[in-house]
């Protein structure tokens, strides 16, 4: 490094001349290098911003359109007619096919998203393959069971109003991880209020537990 | 004004300065973590419904009940049983490691038959009927030749029912060499039946006791059934003392409350001297010594002679400054563990070294258990009991024809029973030596092994492998391609532990007598077959008297016809009680000769009939090896992160091992700074090690945590067969020792050997 300093004082004087000429050709040039930065540097913020959170995901449809506020006006024990927790304290989430077929053995009405689901998965005995909005990676341990029954918290404060649906959202896939947008969240800068219930990142889980107990929590109590 | 190249860079820099106020590239590499954490080529096993299936771990004899958790039909994950009486919920990390027993490499996927040389590893696949024709073909032939006594079967245990029907297998054929590799156990319940006249494990209620004085026993390392004592220690408040006496720091001497160094060898020696002084001190308990023991005084027999009794020999040769000089503890110290001993509530004394691989000096054990009888504990709880053999394995007498019947009066190639051995029933140690030192044919001509691997297992491995060599039949029935299988003519596999119903009696050193039930977790993996069916199919093969011992279909019928009172709760359950010594009234508990505990043990084989040799005393275990050019002692050690026994090591231990155990595949062995210093070596020194048997390329880790003059090695590794993840790691023990008969009981009493090191 000292050996260029002492070089440049140096050379710079022997051609004073020659010094001009690229000058005068950066000066030319500069307005058009300016101009490229800026439409570079703009077009990357519009497009990362507006085009990259809708190129992220794919959209994809419910296996069956499923009619929340329909059933839970036909049950008796609100959500935990199918989302019941069983004898050992573990969580039904996404009721099986036994669970549905109890009342969908045969064609009852004249929806024709229920005729599909008869047809195409009670008669052949074939689970649905639900799109499942909440799901994490097998790393993460979540126990229902504590938040709901230890905490007293509410489904909705995680899932959002979901038992007054009539219809199945699509399920937008990020088609780099496979999980749902809900995970991330629908605000691609994470700001605001979550669309449906909550944003379930790990920073999520560890805000709301810092408010609600003082604590974010220890790392193997999720990650077991 | 031109647009040139240095315009179309300032567009890259301009896109790239602005995505960095864009969520692009924090999302994706946000993503991107996640996606590399789903590759599809990943391998992960198919979801679906999880469900749970109660069974017991027959990995040792520790019996503990484990919960397996099946996603469809492949078990996931192996945990300990919350509700089981032994284990109560906990488990030791080779329990947990079990899947890759039932899944790992290692397994024999087919009866096989060997096509190359001995140990080659050249196999051709057969089928079974192949395979059974095979061995009863052989059977036979030496059947018609008048010759069954040359049949030896090494089988794992001797407990249970499996062993019982072994036993009836050769009991029907005309061979009294039924042999199970040895224990501590042999030492235990030789000292329980020659001091109580009862047959059966020996239980110690540690869960009881307040003050536990362990002899070198490994209680944190693998002894008895290991969850039980991960249990207890979890479980241990200021109101249990540990006192671990053990010449190496381990990782029991660790946990303990008080750590006492010892000279190694000398452990029977300071349990004398504590009971000097406890019997000098009156410390002891007099209510239970003069009530319910007998030989503690000196004594008249019939014939009007005089005997010497406990009392006056400890007091004559085992005063704390004679134990001071041979073990090296001080005197204070040896005077300060006796009263500490004497004065607790519930004290309990434990021999028995590391995890019990080895039975060692009778004395030795003996010693110890005096020590519980001065403290009356014996049959109490908190102390010590005798847990009888259950006796649900009735079946009815076997009925032998003559080849049968002048087979069994043959005496038993290992010795046991005989005129020098009479109080041992298996002394496996001595099989290669007996086979080695006979000219001609060998005493065995064919030899059956399961659920045990005596090549890797037996000391003084080159020996065992020639005594290999002159038997001209080897059958092993092991699932793995284990040492022995491997070296073997024919394997016909077994299923391992989570495919198949066994039988699980009391785990040695417990007290609470139980059964379990192994059951099939999974479906069989492979085409193999539990030994016990292959025992009826091979009686069923070699016909007459022998196919009529045996009236059962399979090992299944037979077992629940044994267990036919227990089953139902077995299978629901996992496990039963069954009657046990705190059922038996405390008058019947004895059933010597004199109806006593007797510190004269009156059953001892006396024959030159000195007292000093029927009392428990101290004899000096000899060791190997010239101590002039082999200035070294080397011991061994075991670890509960390794499996030291029959079994191979599974992947998952071998992670969790220390950097100063094994490095790569080179195993450490631990010395003493100052003796380091001595011989000029340095950690981390490859060094040559070299014994009497054998010689090895270790490392050395330097460890105060070790007497001088003595080295340590962990048991458990230089495996030379099973799957890469276990082959030529380290060096195998055995290899480097061989057995040193304890001159009373005939038991391997080998508690190490003279060593070199120099440089490599």
């Amino acid at each position: 490094m000292n050996t260029n300093d002492q070089q440049h004082p140096a050379s710079h004087p022997a051609s004073p001349e020659s010094g001009d000429a690229p000058e005068k050709r950066s000066n030319g040039s500069g307005w058009f290098i300016l101009l490229f930065f800026i439409i570079g540097f703009i077009g990357s913020v519009l497009s990362g911003w507006l085009l990259f959170p809708n190129m992220l995901y794919s959209e994809k449809e419910q296996p069956i359109d499923f009619n929340h506020e329909l059933h839970m006006g036909v049950v008796y024990e609100g959500c935990q007619s199918c989302h019941y927790f069983r004898s050992d304290g573990s969580f039904s989430g996404i009721p099986d096919l036994y669970s549905c077929s109890g009342c969908h053995q045969f064609v009852q009405g004249t929806d024709p998203e229920e005729e599909k689901f008869v047809n195409e998965y009670v008669l052949p005995n074939k689970e649905v393959p639900w799109l499942v909005y909440s799901k994490q990676p097998d790393c993460v341990f979540f126990s229902h069971a504590a938040h709901v029954k230890g905490a007293g918290m509410d489904c909705k404060t995680c899932h959002g109003d979901i038992g007054h649906s009539t219809h199945s959202r699509p399920y937008q896939e990020n088609r780099l991880t496979g999980y749902s947008r809900d995970i991330w969240g629908y605000n691609i800068a994470r700001l605001g209020e979550a669309k449906h219930g909550m944003r379930m990142k790990m920073n999520d889980c560890a805000d709301c537990h810092e408010k609600e107990t003082g604590h974010k929590g220890y790392c193997f109590q999720c990650h077991q | 004004m031109k647009i040139d190249r240095r315009s179309f860079i300032s567009l890259g820099v301009g896109v790239i300065v602005g995505s960095t106020l864009t969520p692009v590239p924090w999302k994706l590499t946000d993503d991107i973590s996640i996606w590399t954490q789903n590759w599809p080529w990943t391998p992960v096993p198919k979801d679906g419904p999880d469900s749970y299936k109660t069974s017991v771990c027959t990995l040792c004899p520790g019996g503990c009940g484990i919960r397996v958790r099946k996603i469809v039909d492949r078990a996931v994950k192996i945990d300990g049983l919350p509700e089981h009486p032994v284990s109560q919920g906990k488990l030791c990390p080779l329990g947990h490691s079990g899947l890759q027993f039932l899944y790992g490499p290692s397994r024999v996927k087919a009866p096989m038959k060997r096509v190359g040389k001995r140990g080659e590893g050249k196999w051709q696949k057969i089928t079974w009927e192949e395979a059974i024709s095979a061995v009863t073909g052989k059977l036979k032939e030496l059947r018609d030749e008048q010759k069954p006594h040359t049949v030896a079967w090494v089988a794992g245990d001797d407990r249970g029912t499996l062993p019982q029907l072994i036993y009836r297998f050769l009991t029907a054929y005309g061979s009294p060499n039924f042999i199970r590799p040895p224990t501590v156990q042999d030492a235990y319940e030789l000292a329980a039946y020659l001091m109580q006249g009862q047959q059966g494990t020996v239980g110690f209620d540690i869960e009881n006791a307040d003050h536990v004085l362990s002899f070198g026993t490994g209680l944190f390392q693998g002894w008895s059934s290991p969850a039980r004592m991960l249990s207890i220690y979890g479980k241990m408040h200021d109101n249990k003392k540990f006192v671990q006496i053990e010449p190496r720091l381990s990782d029991t001497a660790a946990k303990a409350h008080q750590w006492v160094p010892i000279t190694p060898g000398t452990e029977g020696a300071l349990a004398l001297g504590i009971a000097h002084v406890m019997i000098r001190e009156s410390l002891y308990n007099e209510a239970f010594v003069s009530k319910w023991a007998f030989g503690f005084e000196d004594w008249t027999d019939d014939s009007g002679k005089r005997h010497m009794g406990f009392k006056n020999l400890v007091l004559k040769d085992y005063a704390p400054e004679i134990v001071a000089e041979i073990t090296s503890v001080p005197k204070p110290m040896i005077e300060k563990l006796a009263r500490q001993f004497a004065r607790a509530k519930k004290p309990i004394a434990v021999s028995g070294r590391g995890q019990g691989h080895l039975p060692g000096s009778l004395d030795e054990c003996m010693a110890v258990h005096a020590l519980n009888a001065l403290a009356g504990n014996i049959n109490q709880p908190g102390g010590v009991s005798v847990v009888a053999e259950p006796d649900y394995a009735k079946w009815p007498e076997v009925n032998i024809d003559k080849t049968a019947s002048k087979g069994l009066q043959n005496a038993r190639v290992d010795g046991a029973g005989s005129d020098q051995y009479p109080n041992a029933r298996f002394l496996l140690h001595r099989l290669p030596e007996v086979i080695n030192s006979t000219k001609g044919d060998s005493p065995v001509q064919a030899l059956l092994v399961s659920d045990a691997n005596p090549l890797y297992t037996l000391p003084d491995t080159q020996a065992t492998k020639a005594a290999l060599d002159k038997i001209p039949f080897l059958v092993s029935f092991s699932s793995f391609m284990d040492e022995t299988a491997s070296y073997s003519d024919y394997i016909l596999p077994d299923h391992v532990f989570l495919e198949s119903y066994s039988d699980v009696p009391t785990p040695p050193g417990t007290v609470q007598p139980v059964i379990g039930l192994s059951k099939p977790v999974v479906r069989p993996q492979y085409d193999t077959r539990p030994v016990g069916n292959l025992v009826i199919q091979m009686a069923k093969a070699m016909g007459s008297f022998v196919e009529k011992a045996f009236a059962w279909k399979d090992y299944q019928a037979y077992l629940k016809d044994a267990l036919k009172d227990h089953w139902d709760q077995l299978e629901k359950k996992g496990f039963a009680f069954i009657k046990g010594p705190q059922d038996i009234p405390f008058t019947d508990q004895f059933n010597t000769t004199t109806g006593k505990f007797e510190f004269y043990p009156s059953a001892r084989n006396n024959a030159n009939g000195k007292d000093k040799d029927i009392l428990p005393n101290f004899t000096k275990v000899a060791i190997e090896g010239e101590s002039g050019q082999l200035p070294l002692i080397l011991v061994p050690y075991d670890s509960i992160r390794l499996a030291g026994g029959e079994i191979g090591n599974p992947p998952f231990m071998t992670k969790t091992i220390d950097e100063t155990v094994l490095l790569d595949q080179t195993v450490f062995v631990e010395i003493n700074p100052k003796t380091a210093r001595k011989m000029g070596f340095f950690e981390g020194d490859r060094v040559r090690l070299s014994t009497p048997r054998g010689q090895a390329e270790v490392k050395l880790h330097l460890y105060e945590g070790v007497e001088p003059g003595v080295v340590a090695m962990p048991r458990g590794f230089g495996h030379t067969a099973y799957s890469k993840y276990l082959t030529d790691k380290g060096v195998n023990f055995n290899k480097l020792i061989g057995p040193i008969e304890d001159p009373m009981s005939g038991l391997n009493a080998a508690w190490g050997i003279r060593a070199n090191i120099t440089k490599a």
